[in-house]
């Protein structure tokens, strides 16, 4: 082909997308997103600067109360602030996925001969690379603080991933609110109203026990309970344990519902 | 697929798209063949972006029928997207990125390798005269290099139709002729081009046949020279002091010149159509001769207002504000009273 010819229009057109096609244009809209985070650093804000703060906060004020002493507050905390970092991060996920589409790269997007839906699974993918770091720097600051997890490499490991599935199950939430929300603002308002409820109404930084008891039916459901729970035995204790089942479970359930609505919403403005 | 289509790059038949209760594209008939640039001319408002991104798979067509190469638009999207290039009246590129990451990753996206969809990027930036700002991020990028990009990000897989929406608004007047030059050397690449634009001499500059387009509705069609001389080469616009003689001028005008005046009796105006400019002293006399008042005299070129106003018998700022009215109002006010005959023949 040289630059004085065009293609051919008649030739045989492929009338979809094919599934090679749609993994291979989520990785590289995943590589834009992610050169994205390093042009604007201020976006990873909340999952680094956030984590060093809330981590010693959150320990030194609320340990002695609750536990009796901020060391054996820790084991109950640090899964408990993994919990709230990585629901945070999931808040920015579908906030910049709304400031995104209001930008014009997104209407060549729309006109590209791409999938449908990689432009909403890049995004996605590359924002793994976030939780991953809440999560790692929420477990590097409770060391240095003398948070000592039972579970070992393995069991913090496995935490990482876990809170790493549960960040990509739970943006599916606010990814839905960043589709059908009119602009930034209005999505960071309404999962703000979202977010707040599934992170105090869990056992993130208190036992269920003490809760009046709505509160705490709710809470022993929320999925954010289930997945803390599970962090907790992974990390404290290197237990593979039902919780475990439960947390992906409540992950699963939430895909479930809200996938299928946000991919639906996402096509209609597609 | 019919092959007897393909000789058409773009065929659209009865094209509609309803915004609430305002229709913004009403039964639009468009043809556009291969290898030509068509012109879609028309105010703000009028429903050329519509219209474009219509047959763009942007918008959904309400009713209506188009195809692409003989690609339905609506039953095959994603084959219609493979042979298109489309750049918008606002850049559509990614502020995050450079230049050459910006080609590099609409490229990767429509399949091209790594290796040539890099070489085929450095391609483009040179041809586009970039190269030099290729690793600068696109924030510090003047307008004309914007659409120089964006342009460039369009043809990245050499499609053979490129629409191109109102691609010089906004730009200086040099910019406008270096972006007119480019449009030209894609013509001779063997493009097809579709372009929107509400600038008579754009269209004039650019474009083999020319559609004008006022509220929704095709109201003429053809080359830019046909399209001057339904009325005339130049205009003489007149304002009366007194509405009351506007019946004698028009009389005077048929009497002396066998054309029709355009009257805008709520301005006191009149629109003389003129085949050669000196006719103007005629019709002056001659009024003189009536003790007609004139408050003032003006002799144009023909422009795109003395091209809407002849056809549609309303002006381009008419159309501009309508848009903003309710719109069954502005659907009234159009399309039952003005029934001149020069819109009737453009028809």
């Amino acid at each position: 082909m040289s630059s004085l010819t065009v293609s051919d229009p008649t030739a045989d057109l492929p009338t979809r997308p094919g599934l090679g096609d749609t993994v291979s244009q989520t990785v590289t809209l995943a590589w834009r997103a992610t050169m994205k985070m390093r042009r604007s650093l201020e976006v990873m804000f909340d999952v680094t600067i956030q984590p060093l703060v809330f981590t010693g906060m959150f320990a030194y004020i609320f340990g002695g109360a609750i536990s009796g002493d901020v060391d054996s507050y820790l084991p109950l905390i640090i899964p408990g602030l993994i919990g709230q970092t990585v629901l945070t991060a999931c808040v920015a996920t579908g906030v910049q996925l709304r400031t995104d589409m209001d930008t014009g790269v997104f209407d060549r997007f729309k006109v590209l001969p791409i999938s449908r839906i990689a432009p909403l699974a890049g995004p996605m993918v590359a924002d793994l690379l976030r939780y991953f770091i809440a999560s790692v720097l929420t477990f590097a600051v409770g060391i240095a603080i003398g948070y000592r997890p039972g579970g070992g490499v393995p069991g913090v490991a496995g935490a990482v991933l876990l809170a790493m599935l549960a960040g990509w199950s739970l943006a599916w939430i606010f990814t839905l609110f960043g589709i059908v929300g009119r602009n930034a603002q209005a999505v960071q308002g309404i999962s703000l109203l979202v977010m707040f409820p599934l992170t105090f109404l869990s056992n993130a930084f208190v036992p269920t026990e003490t809760m009046p008891g709505p509160l705490r039916a709710f809470a022993e459901v929320n999925p954010v309970s289930l997945v803390i729970t599970a962090i907790r035995d992974l990390a404290n204790d290197g237990a593979v344990t039902g919780d475990v089942g439960w947390a992906l479970l409540g992950c699963g359930v939430v895909i479930a519902v809200f996938a299928p609505l946000s991919v639906r919403a996402f096509n209609r403005k597609m | 697929m019919t092959t007897h289509d393909t000789d058409l790059a773009v065929r659209a038949t009865g094209l509609v798209k309803q915004f609430g209760d305002q229709r913004a594209v009403d039964h639009v008939d468009l043809e556009v063949r291969r290898g030509e640039v068509f012109g879609v001319l028309g105010p703000n408002g009028a429903g050329k972006t519509t219209t474009l991104r219509m047959l763009a798979t942007l918008l959904h067509i309400d009713a209506g029928e188009a195809t692409i190469f003989g690609h339905d638009v609506r039953a095959e999207p994603h084959a219609v997207r493979r042979l298109l290039g489309v750049t918008g009246q606002y850049a559509s590129v990614d502020e995050n990125l450079t230049a050459s990451e910006n080609l590099w990753l609409f490229a990767r996206l429509q399949g091209l390798g790594r290796t040539e969809a890099r070489a085929r990027g450095a391609e483009l930036l040179e041809q586009f005269d970039l190269a030099e700002a290729a690793r600068k991020p696109i924030s510090a990028f003047s307008g004309g290099m914007r659409r120089r990009l964006d342009l460039a990000a369009s043809l990245l897989t050499r499609p053979p139709l490129i629409f191109l929406d109102e691609p010089t608004t906004g730009l200086d007047p040099r910019t406008r002729g270096q972006m007119w030059d480019t449009i030209r050397d894609l013509v001779r690449t063997g493009c097809t081009v579709l372009l929107t634009t509400q600038y008579l001499d754009e269209a004039d500059q650019l474009a083999d046949r020319i559609a004008v387009i006022d509220r929704g509705r095709k109201v003429a069609e053809g080359t830019a020279d046909e399209l001057k001389s339904s009325v005339g080469q130049s205009a003489l616009q007149l304002q009366l002091a007194d509405p009351a003689d506007l019946p004698l001028v028009e009389q005077e005008v048929r009497r002396l010149l066998g054309e029709e005046a355009v009257l805008t009796p709520e301005a006191r105006r009149v629109n003389v159509p003129l085949t050669r400019t000196d006719q103007s002293v005629d019709v002056l006399v001659a009024l003189r001769d009536h003790d007609v008042v004139i408050e003032s005299v003006t002799v144009q070129k023909p422009s795109l207002d003395e091209v809407f106003l002849a056809l549609t018998g309303h002006d381009t700022h008419d159309a501009e504000r309508d848009d903003v009215a309710p719109p069954a109002q502005a659907d009234q006010a159009d399309h039952t009273d003005h029934t001149d005959p020069q819109m009737e023949a453009a028809r």
